[in-house]
């Protein structure tokens, strides 16, 4: 007997020949920029002047300008903080777990993906910069740096300092990964620039290409670093945001204090970068018009992932509460009750509904291959991303152990402009990559196009 | 290419290849030898070059000069780093205090109790522990200032005598209005100054006046006193309306005396019952046992009702207007009556009838001699309000045409004070002593400042037969004059010394009496250093009640009523700013009210089913409107405070606010409640029971609270409480042992540690803190922000809920919600019982703050304190997220040398409050975390006196701030690996022999807990069961 696979569908549409990848990819970096992308790029610089302006505020008079209190030490900063590193999940998993398991459909959208983990990572970093009283003596008395205050050392008990070797090893492999991927990449458009003339453009990218030379033993080198950083960073998917959690887990106060924080956190990392990604390359894909590269199939298994990882969070949600109710513990019951019912149910009832409820959505085949469908439910899935944070945080705090010392929280301009000085940050960047950087791995793309001799159907498309 | 044989060489000795040449010829230099060597190589000239480079570049850098004069010659008793302590007394109108000022290099930085003064035994109160901030107060007069313009004392002087002399030739009236003077020698200089000048009466009144009790007590005993109190000796207390642990005549003695009545212990199972029958919720209502809301109006038959269930049982006759039905009387009543003689019934009334049936009845109960001492009379208040009146209706008759006030602010604090601002400037001469620019400082033309109490010699006779002496502890900041000085030199003395004046007078008074075994000086010199002298008592001739209880019951029936429907108006003291003349004193302004925690405001407050009738709402975040309170006719908008335990019908209203000219602090904060004060039967009433009426405005407002939740939601592990019945079967009446689960038991949670513990080889301190003594006053709060250099925050940021106070005292009220019910948990009760919890770091052994400090800035002290070093913070605020007690403060701002707290932390902020700093405690800067630290530095000073004398620590060496300043005794600091301390034996700690100096000691007394035992954290601070002396414990939470 003979068993025969079905013929897989082609993962880029439209009948692209490997020059069309060259070309579709490096025009955007070698054009002018549209107009469109003078507008977005414009709009992201506002924000981050006017967060800029704010974190100076912040900087300059004390951290006494956000809204914090004597009961609530974090709210927005480290709300926004695991709300960034969890973003940023998505890039890794999708260039490196993907890698392993030969998922070749992550070829058109890891570059994209790794570039928002890296800006993601850098927002994120920022948050546990200013959110220091001390930012200036902070920066460097976190790192165990020897130094001549005699034998002071860092606290290697305290969760925060495994956060910055956490987020500093994460930060460093993500950038290697990524900038390495490019190489080959930049080096095509040196190649072009040659051809067309343009010898500064040719000398900055045969500079950021380091050189390439296309020759076999360097492709070699190159996949064996991949395949070497993809398995460095597997680990680091999980391990990450298991470490962000243990700021909360290893603590005393109710709502904090919970076992299930990393593997929760881990999914909740993942659904929300993946809704991230979607939002980034849905606009992507519209103003590069690269709908051949990423198409419905790519949104629809992407969308599929939300949905697991979506029900994944929606379970710890759901565990969290009858242990509360099942531990009997006077003070974990009461937490849980005033998330619900407290004075933030707000903010508990839209994380319920943006992380649990709206994802199930995509079981519908075909909300789940719409694409604006698929871009309004990834937004609401990062508000609802934010909303869990925000939850685990501030209602756990505010309300604590000793009931003389509930408070409120209330956010004031600071807060809010801080959070958009890293909207400014992340999207100034995102956007200044997708014009100078191919937002897609050409290297690999081609090798995923079925190449034909026929000629190009026009009207495939 | 063929091979070329030339050499080339480059002179003759390589030619030559001369040994010489050959020794230097691979090197680039040679040695040019010492005459041409410049001692300067290439590098020194860089380095030189890079040094001046910087040092010019630095000193062009302006480094802000601060000068730092040294003594010339040092003075004799002032070591530089060493305080000293200078015994003295506070004295303020008819407060008194016996004090010991700490001074630094000649400044007064904090002020502790005296606890050689059978007086006030040691305790201080709010008033007190504050007043060392009043002497650095920015807005004290500079010094002489005639109408707006600075003038010297000579002219002044000139002036002042001038005008007397002008007034003296024509026969008209001088008045020296003062508050009570309890200062024998000053008497006695308004004496001298009465010689001189016939015409002059002094006229004594007080803000708050006694008067009705020195009447009744004329009526009663024929003579007009107050008399001296001992709750000590009182097993059952009934007070309609009296303050006593917070603001009534002498707080400081009786809440001691109080206390020790509520002290309980295995061997000792019994304590006295308090009931409180009153309007407001008052600290002392908070405190009591029985608490029954009464009407004002109704307070006085309440007290004949009273009057006629003790006379029933005596055998007495009966008197009319008793009103029946006021829960608790009768109660209170048989109580009384079984405890004969050792009982005590006080009325804060100061209608003369009511007094005198409260002194029937005490008479009745035989307490006189025992509780009530009229053989030792009080001076703490002698004001005469019908002088005082009279006064008043004189000056505005113009008959008066001069008037000296004595450091008093009656066009503030007295109902009449706009007619009395108003008639004083038509007078010829008008004269003020007080040392701030006050209201009437404003009305008058001659501010003649007087030195504030820390800068002048006095004495004070408190109690008959009891005296004390002030001492300077600083040299005047000012151009003041001591006021006793001004009146001599106005009285045209030539011997105008006042402190010798002071010292021939204790000569030819008391020292003849002492019966002369030492000389003078040397008499005189203890006095000084004890700052007390109490001859004894002397017994004085026994009093028969023969007051006409029938003639005064009427006159209570008379203004009294049964029914009165509408709204009724109390006005009280608060306990921080008190009668307001110390309010622009930010550490009062910030200080909680014990009960309602607000600071900075002045709200009314009113009952639950009043606020709900009249659409009031108070939300979690202090969210209020003002409403429109009018009384006799005069309409004011004021914030509404709805209050658990509020009287339906009443509203309470605080004296102390709506000062209009007092210093940028206090200015136009709330409305001045002194006019609503009424003149009836001869004395100045705190109520007012007619013309009262309170309408919702929609204007919001909010308040500022400190603590914004007000039930502890049933949390036993916080707040464990029982009832003296039960107590009496079992101690460990009302304690909570939580339980860990295992996998087959349940654990004590102590029992179960990731960690190993420490070992304290020398000292663990540890404290206990006992709720049935703590009154909740907050003494313990202003101390330790003095002692601590803790910053004031004003209003705003206590309303963002940054307040930095190391130290504070929680209150909680009972609810009548059932357990688990959470919303119903949160809300109080109508008339809720109150527990007052002092909360600060709690020195965890195990600490969760230690852990995750990324920079190990807070760590764990090998005596087992819980430390925290500022210079290493960085201000990650994870320590006190992680604090279950939530006691760590973190510096949201810069709160010193900062603009934008001129007015709320002069301490910090203008050169004159700096002085107050304690040099021994850093302020903080911004950005980092900083709590409670036990007192380290009085740890470390202990530690180094000790160490100094080769000796080992004594118990009771180290007194923290907030133990010192406790009145009740309610704090315990101690060591407990020390066998024989107080705190050893009080919490009856074993050691365990397998590890003596391990944290986890076996406490033997049933009553004390740990708070949050359960989650291990291990703290070194106990607290002792709250036990209230009732029948049955009230609801759940």
């Amino acid at each position: 007997m003979q068993a025969s696979s079905a013929l897989r569908e082609s993962l880029v549409t439209g009948g692209k020949t490997v020059a069309d990848v060259s070309q579709d990819i490096s025009c955007q970096v070698e054009n002018k920029p549209s107009r469109l992308w003078w507008m977005a790029f414009g709009t992201s610089l506002v924000l981050l002047i006017y967060g800029g302006y704010c974190c100076w505020m912040m900087l300059w008079h004390g951290i006494g300008m956000w809204g914090l209190n004597k009961t609530v030490g974090w709210a927005w900063d480290i709300t926004n903080f695991v709300w960034w590193v969890g973003i940023g999940h998505a890039g890794t998993l999708i260039s490196a777990i993907l890698l392993l398991f030969r998922q070749r459909w992550r070829m058109s959208i890891n570059r994209a993906a790794e570039a928002m983990t890296i800006f993601a990572v850098i927002c994120a970093l920022s948050f546990p910069a200013f959110h220091m009283g001390r930012l200036w003596l902070g920066f460097y008395w976190a790192l165990p740096l020897p130094n001549a205050f005699g034998s002071l050392w860092v606290n290697f008990n305290s969760p925060l300092l495994w956060d910055v070797f956490a987020i500093s090893t994460y930060f460093s492999v993500s950038l290697l990964f990524w900038y390495m991927g490019l190489i080959p990449d930049f080096a095509v458009i040196r190649d072009r620039a040659v051809r067309m003339g343009h010898m500064t453009r040719a000398r900055v990218y045969n500079a950021l290409s380091f050189g390439w030379d296309g020759a076999a033993k360097t492709w070699m080198r190159y996949e064996s670093v991949a395949l070497i950083l993809a398995g460095l960073s597997t680990p680091l998917v999980l391990s990450v945001h298991t470490i962000v959690s243990m700021d909360f887990a290893t603590s005393v106060i109710p709502g904090w204090h919970t076992t299930i924080f990393p593997p929760y956190f881990v999914a909740g990392a993942i659904f929300s970068g993946f809704a991230m990604v979607l939002t980034l390359l849905l606009v992507t894909r519209k103003v590069f018009k690269l709908e051949d590269y990423i198409t419905i199939y790519h949104v629809e298994l992407m969308n599929i992932i939300i949905i697991v990882t979506g029900s994944i969070v929606g379970v710890a949600y759901i565990t969290e509460l009858f242990i509360a109710w099942y531990g009997q513990v006077p003070a974990e019951s009461y937490a849980f009750y005033n998330r619900v019912m407290g004075p933030y149910w707000w903010a508990y009832a839209s994380m319920m509904t943006c992380n649990v409820i709206s994802p199930q959505l995509f079981w519908i085949k075909k909300i789940r291959t719409n694409l604006v469908a698929t871009f309004v439910l990834s937004i609401i899935v990062n508000i609802g991303m934010w909303f869990e944070r925000f939850v685990i945080i501030v209602t756990s705090l505010h309300r604590d152990y000793v009931p003389s010392s509930w408070t409120m929280f209330h956010p004031t301009m600071y807060d809010i402009g801080q959070y958009l000085f890293t909207f400014g940050i992340f999207f100034t960047a995102f956007f200044l990559f997708a014009k100078f950087f191919p937002v897609i791995n050409m290297a690999e793309v081609k090798s995923i196009i079925k190449s034909t001799s026929e000629k190009k159907n026009s009207s495939a498309h | 290419m063929g091979t070329t044989k030339k050499t080339y060489w480059k002179g003759l000795e390589q030619l030559k290849n001369d040994p010489a040449y050959i020794k230097n010829a691979d090197k680039e230099f040679v040695n040019l030898g010492a005459e041409e060597d410049p001692g300067h190589s290439r590098r020194d000239f860089l380095k030189m070059m890079g040094f001046s480079v910087a040092a010019v570049s630095l000193a062009a850098c302006e480094t802000p000069i601060r000068k730092a004069i040294p003594y010339v010659n040092k003075p004799v008793d002032v070591d530089p780093g060493i305080p000293n302590y200078y015994a003295s007394t506070y004295i303020n109108g008819g407060d008194y205090c016996s004090i010991v000022v700490k001074t630094r290099e000649g400044r007064p930085i904090k002020i502790e109790g005296n606890s050689l003064s059978s007086v006030s035994k040691g305790g201080t109160s709010v008033p007190v522990e504050a007043s060392v901030l009043s002497l650095y107060d920015n807005y004290r007069l500079r010094g002489v200032r005639i109408g707006d313009k600075s003038e010297s004392w000579e002219t002044l002087d000139k002036e002042v005598i001038a005008k007397l002399g002008e007034i003296a030739a024509k026969g008209g009236q001088i008045r020296i209005v003062s508050n009570t003077i309890l200062s024998p020698s000053t008497l006695a200089v308004i004496e001298k100054f009465k010689a001189k000048y016939p015409t002059a009466q002094h006229v004594q009144y007080d803000q708050v006046s006694y008067y009705g009790m020195m009447k009744a007590n004329e009526a009663s005993f024929g003579t007009a006193f107050i008399p001296s109190y001992d709750f000590s000796k009182a097993n059952v207390i009934v007070s309609f309306g009296a303050d006593f642990l917070g603001t009534w005549l002498s707080p400081i003695e009786f809440a001691r005396q109080y206390a020790a009545t509520r002290h309980l212990d295995e061997d000792h199972r019994e304590m006295s019952r308090h009931y409180q029958f009153e309007a407001n919720l008052s600290l002392t209502g908070a405190n009591a046992d029985y608490r029954t809301p009464v009407r004002p109006s109704q307070s006085g038959l309440a007290v004949a009702q009273l009057y006629n269930l003790i006379a029933a049982k005596a055998g007495k006759g009966m008197v009319s207007g008793g009103l029946e039905g006021v829960a608790n009387l009768d109660k209170a009543a048989e109580d009384l009556w079984a405890n004969r003689g050792n009982s005590l019934v006080v009325s804060r009334s100061n209608n003369k009838s009511v007094q005198i049936l409260i002194n029937g009845i005490n008479d009745m109960l035989g307490n006189y001699g025992s509780t009530i001492l009229p053989n030792m009379p009080v001076n703490y208040r002698k004001g005469n309000d019908e002088a005082m009146s009279s006064f008043v209706s004189d000056a505005e008759g113009g008959k008066i045409d001069g008037v000296i006030f004595y450091n008093c602010n009656p066009v503030y604090d007295h109902p009449m004070g706009e007619k009395i601002a108003a008639a004083v400037k038509n007078m010829t001469l008008s004269v003020a002593t007080n040392y701030t620019e006050d209201e009437t400082g404003s009305a008058v033309t001659y501010k003649a400042p007087d030195h504030h109490y820390l800068e002048s010699w006095n004495d004070a006779e408190p109690k008959k037969n009891f005296y004390s002496l002030s001492q300077p502890a600083i040299t005047p900041i000012f151009k003041s004059r001591q006021a006793q000085e001004s009146f001599m030199v106005w009285a045209g003395e030539t011997n105008v010394d006042y402190f010798n004046y002071v010292k021939e007078n204790w000569k030819n008074w008391f020292y003849a009496k002492s019966g002369g075994t030492m000389d003078f000086q040397s008499w005189w010199d203890k006095c000084l250093y004890d700052g007390v002298l109490e001859p004894g008592v002397a017994d004085g001739t026994s009093m028969s009640f023969a007051g006409d209880v029938a003639a005064a019951a009427s006159a209570v029936a008379a203004r009294y009523k049964a029914d009165n429907k509408g709204f009724e108006l109390v006005v009280y003291e608060s306990c921080g700013v008190g009668n307001g003349s110390q309010a622009n004193n930010p550490l009062l302004q910030e200080l909680p009210d014990p009960i309602t925690k607000v600071v900075w405001d002045h709200p009314i407050t009113i009952s639950q089913r009043d606020a709900a009738a009249a659409g009031f709402t108070n939300d979690g975040e202090s969210n209020t409107h003002y409403g429109a309170l009018t009384v006799g006719g005069k309409t004011m908008n004021v914030p509404v405070l709805i209050q658990p335990g509020q009287m339906p019908g009443t509203i309470g209203i605080a004296l102390g606010y709506g000062r209009t000219k007092v210093g940028k602090v206090a200015e136009n904060l709330g409305i001045n409640a002194y006019p609503f004060l009424t003149f009836s039967d001869g004395s100045i009433g705190l109520s007012t029971f007619e013309g009262v009426s309170l309408v919702k405005t929609e204007t919001p407002f909010q308040l500022a609270q400190t603590q914004t939740h007000q039930t502890y939601m049933g949390r036993e592990s916080v707040i464990q409480e029982s009832v003296l019945s039960e107590f009496k079967k079992n101690p460990a009446a009302g304690r909570e042992f939580p339980k860990i689960t295992k996998w087959d038991e349940k654990v004590d949670p102590s029992t179960l540690s990731l960690w190993k513990g420490h070992d304290y080889k020398d000292h663990h301190w540890g404290m206990a803190i006992d709720l049935n003594s703590c009154t909740g006053c907050g003494a313990c709060i202003v101390a330790c922000n003095v002692e601590n250099n803790v910053a004031i925050v004003g209003k705003d940021e206590v309303i963002r809920r940054r307040e930095m106070h190391w130290m504070r005292i929680d209150r909680y009220y009972s609810s009548d919600g059932k357990h688990g019910d959470y919303e119903a948990m949160e809300k109080a009760s109508e008339n809720p019982e109150v527990v007052f919890q002092p909360m600060l770091c709690q020195h965890c052994n195990n600490a969760p703050c230690e852990t995750v400090c990324p920079v190990a800035a807070t760590t764990h002290s090998t005596e087992g304190l819980n430390q925290m070093t500022y210079n290493r913070c960085i201000g990650t605020r994870y320590c006190a997220n992680n604090c279950p007690y939530k006691v760590r403060r973190f510096n949201w701002f810069k709160y010193h040398d900062n603009q934008q707290f001129y007015q709320s932390n002069p301490a910090m902020n203008t050169d004159l409050g700096r002085m107050v700093l304690n040099p021994e405690v850093t302020v903080r800067s911004r950005g980092v975390m900083e709590k409670c630290s036990f007192c380290v530095q009085r740890i470390q000073t202990g530690k180094l006196n000790a160490k100094k004398e080769r000796r080992p620590m004594k118990d009771g060496e180290v007194i923290t701030a907030c133990q010192a300043s406790c009145m009740t005794g309610a704090i315990l600091f101690g060591d407990m690996n020390d066998e024989n301390s107080a705190i050893t034996k009080l919490l009856k700690i074993e050691k365990d022999p397998k590890r003596p100096y391990g944290i986890d000691k076996k406490i033997g007394n049933p009553r004390a807990y740990r708070v949050l035992e359960e989650i291990g954290v291990k703290p070194n601070i106990f607290y002792l069961t709250k036990i209230r002396n009732k029948e049955e414990a009230k609801g759940e939470a």
